[in-house]
C-alpha cells in the first residue's frame, strides 16, 4: 500500500466526560491538602529535579487532576522527595505526600509497577 | 437645616441608607424610586457573601430605615429629567410632575449584563444555560433543576461574563462576581453534596475581606474544581446537556466537558437611569456611569454643585461598600446645605 504520510494523531484535547476524574478522590484521601493547590508553580520553581531535568511537580499534579495519567510515573522517579516544594507552598499543601501517593495511586492503576 | 430639602433619586441601598442618615440629622427629602418596591437589586438576592448572611434580614433592615418621619417615600416614579436653575434642583418624571430641591443625590445604581449578549455563551437559545441572577432566584426555594426537571449532577459557572471584555465594551472588571461564584458553588454544593462543581475563570479577584478564606473553604470543603481557562462557546447535546469548550490553560490543552447546567456570573452595568440623568448633567464617566468629582475626597461630588453620588452609580462596588460610600455622601452633602443661601 502506498504511504502518503498521513497518520492519525492522539486527540490533544482534555475530554472531561471520559477521563477518570475519579482516581483523584484517591488521592485526596490520602492527601487532602491537595484540593487546595492553586498551581501557582512555586513548588516547580524551587524544585531540585527541575534544575537539571523537564520534571513539573505542578504540570504531574495538574495531569493527574484531569485523568492524564501517560508518563506520569515515568515522571515522578524523577523526584528525589526533598521536600522543598513543601517548604515554599503558599497554600500548606503537602506536596511531597502527594508525589509519594501518586506513584502508589498510579502503581495501583497499573501505570508503573513501584519497584521495591 | 430643617428648611432644606433633599432629593434621593434611587431606592436601592445606597438611597436608602443616605435618607436615614441625612433624616438623623434633620434634612427633610424625598426618595424617589422607579419600581414598586424599595431595595433594588437585593431583591433578588438570597443569601450574601463572604458570610451567607439572609440578604431579606438587610432588607428588612434597611425598609425599617424608611420609617423616619423626615423621609417621603414616592415609588412607582422614573426621574427622566434632571436639571438645576439658579440654586435649586428639578427633577421630572414622564408625567411632568417636578420635584424641587436644594440638592440632589444621584443612587440609581446598576443593571446586570445582558447575557443574551454574548450569543455564543447560548443564554436565552438553551434552556440550561442561566445567569448567576436566575441561580439566586431559584435557591431561594432550595431547587436547583435542569429545565427537565434534574438535579445536575455536573455543573459549571462561568466569571467574567460582561465584564474584562472589550467585545462588549467593558474592559472593567465588576468585582462581585468572582467571589459570587464561589458563594453559588459551595450552595450548590451543599444542596447536592455528590455532584461535580467547576469554575472558570481569567483571574480569582479575592480582593475582599474573608474572601480568600471563603474560596480556600470551597475547595478544601467542599472540593470546587477551578480551571482557568474561559469558556468560548456552549452548544446543547441530544439529552438537552451543555458541551462547553475552553483552554485548560495551565495545562495548555483545550479542554471540552458536558454539563447539566451552565451559570454565567454577570457583570455589573451602569443603570439606565444613571448614564440619562450623568449625561443631561455632563457628568457622564466611563462605561455610562456618573462620574465623580475625583477619586479621594471628592467621590461624592460631581463637577455640578449641588449634585451627589452615590454607590454602584458610580462604578461596581459590594453592598457593604455601598452601604459606606452612602453614608459618606451624606456628610457632603450636610456641609453643602449649611454653606450655601
Amino acid at each position: 500500500m502506498k504511504h502518503w504520510g498521513f497518520k492519525i494523531s492522539k486527540p490533544r484535547v482534555l475530554d472531561f466526560d471520559t477521563a477518570n476524574l475519579d482516581a483523584y478522590n484517591r488521592l485526596i484521601e490520602k492527601v487532602p491538602s491537595a484540593h487546595r493547590c492553586l498551581m501557582c508553580g512555586a513548588c516547580t520553581a524551587t524544585c531540585t529535579a527541575n534544575l537539571h531535568t523537564e520534571f513539573n511537580f505542578r504540570n504531574c499534579h495538574l495531569m493527574f487532576r484531569r485523568g492524564q495519567f501517560d508518563g506520569l510515573a515515568e515522571e515522578l522517579d524523577k523526584c528525589m522527595l526533598c521536600g522543598k516544594c513543601k517548604l515554599v507552598c503558599p497554600r500548606g499543601v503537602n506536596t511531597r505526600a502527594i508525589i509519594y501517593n501518586l506513584r502508589i495511586v498510579l502503581s495501583d492503576l497499573n501505570y508503573k509497577k513501584i519497584e521495591s | 437645616m430643617m428648611d432644606k430639602k433633599v432629593l434621593i433619586i434611587g431606592g436601592g441601598p445606597a438611597g436608602i441608607e443616605t435618607a436615614y442618615s441625612l433624616a438623623l440629622q434633620d434634612v427633610k427629602l424625598v426618595l424617589i424610586e422607579k419600581d414598586a418596591d424599595v431595595c433594588g437589586n437585593i431583591k433578588n438576592w438570597d443569601k450574601l457573601f463572604p458570610d451567607f448572611k439572609n440578604a431579606s434580614e438587610v432588607r428588612e433592615k434597611l425598609i425599617r430605615k424608611l420609617e423616619h418621619p423626615n423621609i417621603e417615600i414616592i415609588t412607582n416614579t422614573e426621574i427622566t429629567k434632571l436639571y438645576p436653575e439658579g440654586n435649586s434642583w428639578f427633577a421630572k418624571n414622564d408625567a411632568e410632575k417636578i420635584f424641587e430641591a436644594d440638592a440632589v443625590l444621584l443612587a440609581t445604581g446598576f443593571e446586570v449584563f445582558d447575557a443574551k449578549r454574548k450569543e455564543e455563551l447560548g443564554y436565552g437559545i438553551y434552556d440550561n444555560v442561566i445567569t448567576s441572577v436566575d441561580f439566586e432566584k431559584m435557591y431561594k426555594s432550595r431547587k436547583i433543576l435542569t429545565s427537565e426537571g434534574r438535579v445536575p449532577q455536573r455543573i459549571a459557572f462561568l466569571n467574567c461574563v460582561g465584564s474584562r471584555d472589550e467585545k462588549v465594551g467593558n474592559h472593567y472588571c465588576s468585582r462581585v462576581c468572582c467571589i459570587n461564584a464561589v458563594k453559588q458553588a459551595i450552595e450548590f454544593k451543599q444542596l447536592v453534596p455528590d455532584s461535580k462543581a467547576y469554575c472558570f475563570y481569567m483571574d480569582m479577584r479575592m480582593a475582599g475581606q474573608f474572601y480568600e478564606e471563603l474560596y480556600r473553604k470551597s475547595q478544601e470543603e467542599y472540593g470546587v474544581t477551578y480551571i482557568r481557562g474561559r469558556i468560548s462557546e456552549a452548544a446543547v447535546t441530544m439529552d438537552n446537556r451543555i458541551q462547553i469548550k475552553a483552554e485548560d490553560t495551565l495545562s495548555a490543552l483545550p479542554m471540552k466537558m458536558t454539563v447539566d447546567l451552565l451559570v454565567l456570573m454577570v457583570g455589573i452595568e451602569a443603570s439606565a437611569g444613571t448614564t440619562l440623568l450623568s449625561e443631561q448633567n455632563n457628568v457622564l464617566g466611563l462605561y455610562g456611569f456618573a462620574k465623580p468629582l475625583g477619586l479621594y475626597s471628592e467621590d461624592n461630588m460631581t463637577a455640578k454643585s449641588g449634585l451627589f453620588l452615590a454607590g454602584t452609580c458610580k462604578r461596581p462596588l459590594t453592598l457593604p461598600e455601598t452601604l459606606a460610600d452612602a453614608r459618606s455622601a451624606t456628610t457632603d452633602i450636610i456641609r453643602y446645605l449649611k454653606t450655601t443661601k
